[in-house]
């Protein structure tokens, strides 16, 4: 009698049933795009915020100082110490290797360039533009391609193997030298294609930028690497991501080694580059936290408040449907039903269309997330199952706290006004 | 179901001037309902204070996130024209060119050597604008006397290691400086020597070559900076640093995305509640509504009766929600950006015009379809 009670209420009411159904179908659905948004969005800005470049830089332990005024290097190519590059693939295989979005090692060397039948001393600049490396069974490309996303070249990038013989061309040299994309250079009495030519707003504007092997076989020392920028995904710094290493007990130190602050992993990168010193570059590593942060508390704020407002919209809607049925109440009531059943079976009713509004919502949310990654950030938004469960029970209660006072009310009313349609 | 309830001798009275019974029958309505009024209405005012927080909110942040982004440092830098120097008034200019929006910053170099003969970069700069620059770097303590440095990291390591003073020269001139901190940035400037300007141009005389730029503002806005700049200061070369400028346009560029989605989102779910809300209000009135025809009331009167009931609630609606929203837009700005976000007076006639239309629609649409509806059918209950 109860089921068929409940059933019938559904199939003769479709309007108002479907009224309050949309509603609670529009609460869910907004409030799981936006726990779905929310949660996803400080890895999704955090990868946007990468186009600042390399937040870790990677140098030998026992370096001379650089000379380096305006971006133009006067160290002499012969001082200092170098990393070496066979060394480098073992950034891969760190505790964070997939926070690691992509490494470049740097060689500056200079030579004896013959332009155009000039002959003069230029600053080259040896790098990976996108080198395929293995480490283990694991390829991935890594180089400049993904470490400094604001380089822009016009004409082709090179191949990073020396055979090919291409090289790229800062933007201020080639603009002096009248060099064109696709011409020939000379360096060391070796002839060099032109690939392209490099706008970056630095000081390579004014370099040759090459493969590394070329660099190293200038330099005449095989596997020479100068420094390596590495570009990570961090988490923002706070008060336990500065505290030294060494004077935490073994637990903090586990969680402080297994968290992917600037500090550890590049704790992990000097374990990994033998004679290394790493280090975060401030500028970009202390600044990408506060946005970041900024962003995610900004987005969880918004969330609590389209949940606040989706909530209280099901509340009206289901405090509306169910004063409609005051009439069925009196007649319930006047038929001998005690208030219990009364209630029970509005309250049957509640959870019933919470769910079936909650799974179609929850289902449309997730289209709505998706949308928005793919829309927004050329990437999967993707919603968790795990929300499913956690979602609907969120549904049932905001739809039976709405009803609640509604019901009460319905419930107390005397059958003779309620039937006699007055309110 | 009220209006049976008058007497004749009362409607007759407050029939004798149109416009007051038109306003008491409103009055009442809200009064003899008010279950069903205070539901429609928090819906209006839900609906209302979230569309003015998002609004509000989309507006201001884009500015809180570009003070954030200036954290950065110089997005501008010019640099003196083949390794000279930039004439005496080239900050003023500069600063000329940025109004007070944004912070220059000179710098002048020099490769000094230091008593075992080792070289080291010397930089010259005004400590309290690079403070104000550069917030990212780390400095246990600035220098505050003359003839105080501060020193990179590694420098100090290898020039004043126990923090003792030292000597450096430059062309055989010699200076006696006094270590005051340590700076820390992981870039460059971790191996150069920073002294005051003073300090420098006198022991020197170089002037500075560098001023580096930190202005705020759209990407139009830094444009035109540069634009003055270069008009303004000739033997210099003005660039814009590519890594910052196009790192802030694409976060910012995908977080207006995100929030306009977001917002899109959140205003069109409160508008279709509302809606909802409002129209089953409405539904539920079609009582009043047989009654009123019955006893002789035109068509349009009965439309203007009802849409003048729904302007009212979205007009109280929209202003309860129109205070809200302001509210916790602030309370939203002051928790996230540790700022205020300022309210916009200019959304109110939006808000107002939007919850009006919305609950407009919401008492018409249904009106229209009772109108076929025979009252006699309406009133046996069916």
């Amino acid at each position: 009698m109860f089921v068929r009670l409940v059933f019938e209420s559904f199939r003769r009411e479709k309007r108002r049933k479907l009224l309050a159904g949309v509603a609670i179908t529009l609460g869910v659905g907004v409030a799981t795009a936006m726990i779905a948004v929310a949660t996803d969005i400080g890895d999704k800005v955090g990868r946007e915020l990468r186009t600042y470049g390399a937040n870790l830089i990677v140098t030998p332990q026992e370096d001379s100082l650089d000379l380096e005024i305006a971006g133009v290097n006067l160290k002499p190519p012969s001082d200092g110490a170098y990393l070496n590059e066979a060394d480098l693939p073992k950034i891969k295989g760190m505790f964070w290797r997939n926070n690691i979005v992509g490494f470049s090692p740097m060689l500056p060397v200079s030579a004896n360039v013959k332009i155009n039948g000039g002959e003069q001393e230029v600053s080259l600049l040896g790098t990976y533009f996108a080198k395929a490396i293995r480490f283990g069974k694991e390829g991935f490309v890594t180089g400049v391609r993904n470490t400094h996303p604001w380089w822009k070249v016009q004409g082709s990038w090179p191949k990073d193997d020396s055979d090919s013989a291409e090289v790229l061309v800062g933007q201020r040299l080639a603009a002096a030298l009248a060099m064109q994309p696709g011409e020939t250079l000379e360096i060391d009495r070796q002839p060099h294609r032109v690939a392209g030519i490099l706008s970056t707003g630095g000081p390579e504007d004014n370099q040759l930028v090459v493969p590394l092997l070329l660099a190293q076989q200038i330099l005449g020392r095989a596997g020479a690497v100068r420094r390596v920028y590495v570009s990570a995904l961090t988490k923002p710094e706070d008060a336990f991501a500065r505290r030294d290493p060494k004077s935490l007990s073994p637990a903090m130190y586990d969680r402080w080694y297994c968290s992917p602050y600037a500090q550890s992993i590049a704790y992990q990168l000097q374990e990994a580059i033998p004679f290394s010193h790493a280090e975060q570059i401030r500028q970009v590593a202390q600044n990408e936290g506060t946005v970041l942060s900024r962003i995610k508390g900004l987005m969880l704020l918004m969330t609590l408040a389209a949940l606040l407002a989706s909530a209280l919209a099901v509340s009206a809607a289901m405090a509306t449907a169910i004063f409609e049925r005051r009439h069925d109440v009196g007649l319930m009531k006047a038929l001998g039903a005690a208030d219990v059943s009364v209630a029970s079976l509005f309250f049957a009713e509640s959870a019933l269309l919470a769910l079936l509004g909650g799974l179609v919502g929850f289902a449309g949310g997730s289209l709505l997330a998706g949308q928005i990654g793919r829309s927004i950030f050329d990437s999967k938004l993707s919603v968790q199952p795990v929300l499913l469960p956690i979602v609907l029970l969120i549904a049932v209660i905001v739809t039976f706290a709405g009803s609640a006072s509604a019901i009460r009310r319905a419930v107390k009313l005397d059958p003779v006004h309620a039937l006699r349609g007055g309110g | 179901m009220k209006l049976a309830t008058q007497t004749p001798a009362r409607t007759r009275r407050a029939g004798s001037s149109r416009p007051s019974m038109f306003l008491r029958m409103l009055w009442r309505a809200a009064i003899l309902r008010k279950g069903r009024a205070a539901t429609a209405l928090l819906a209006m005012v839900v609906g209302a204070a979230v569309a003015t927080t998002m609004l509000n909110l989309f507006i201001d942040v884009q500015a809180k996130l570009r003070t954030e982004f200036r954290k950065y440092g110089a997005n501008v830098v010019v640099i003196a024209k083949d390794g000279g120097s930039l004439p005496p008034d080239a900050l003023h200019l500069a600063e000329e060119a940025l109004a007070g929006r944004g912070t220059a910053v000179p710098f002048a170099y020099a490769v000094a050597r230091t008593q075992d003969g080792q070289s080291v970069v010397v930089a010259g700069t005004d400590f309290d604008r690079v403070r104000q620059m550069n917030s990212w770097w780390s400095v246990n303590a600035w220098p505050r006397a003359t003839h105080q440095a501060l020193l990179g990291r590694r420098a100090s390591k290898s020039v004043s290691p126990n923090g003792q003073p030292f000597d450096l020269s430059f062309h055989g001139r010699r200076i006696r400086l006094q270590p005051a901190g340590i700076l820390q940035t992981g870039a460059g400037e971790d191996s150069r020597i920073y002294l005051s300007l003073e300090d420098f141009e006198s022991w020197t005389n170089v002037p500075a070559s560098t001023i580096e730029i930190a202005a705020s503002g759209s990407a139009e806005d830094v444009e035109s900076v540069m634009q003055k700049l270069a008009a303004s200061i000739s033997v210099g070369r003005v660039s814009a640093v590519r890594q910052i400028a196009e790192g802030e346009a694409s976060v910012l560029g995908k977080t207006r995305a995100t929030l306009m989605a977001v917002s899109i989102l959140i205003i069109a779910t409160a508008a279709l509640c509302v809606l909802a809300t409002l129209m089953g209000w409405v539904f539920d009135r079609r009582r009043d509504f047989a009654i009123m025809k019955a006893l002789g009331a035109s068509e349009n009167l009965i439309r203007g009766f009802f849409a003048a009931e729904a302007a009212a609630l979205g007009a109280v609606g929209a202003a309860l929600g129109f205070a809200i929203g302001i509210g916790v837009a602030a309370w939203i700005g002051r928790s996230n950006f540790q700022a205020p976000v300022t309210p916009r007076f200019g959304l109110l006639p939006i808000v107002f015009a939007g919850s009006i239309a919305v609950a407009l629609v919401a008492a018409l649409l249904p009106i229209s379809l009772l109108r076929r509806i025979q009252p006699a059918m309406i009133l046996r209950g069916e």
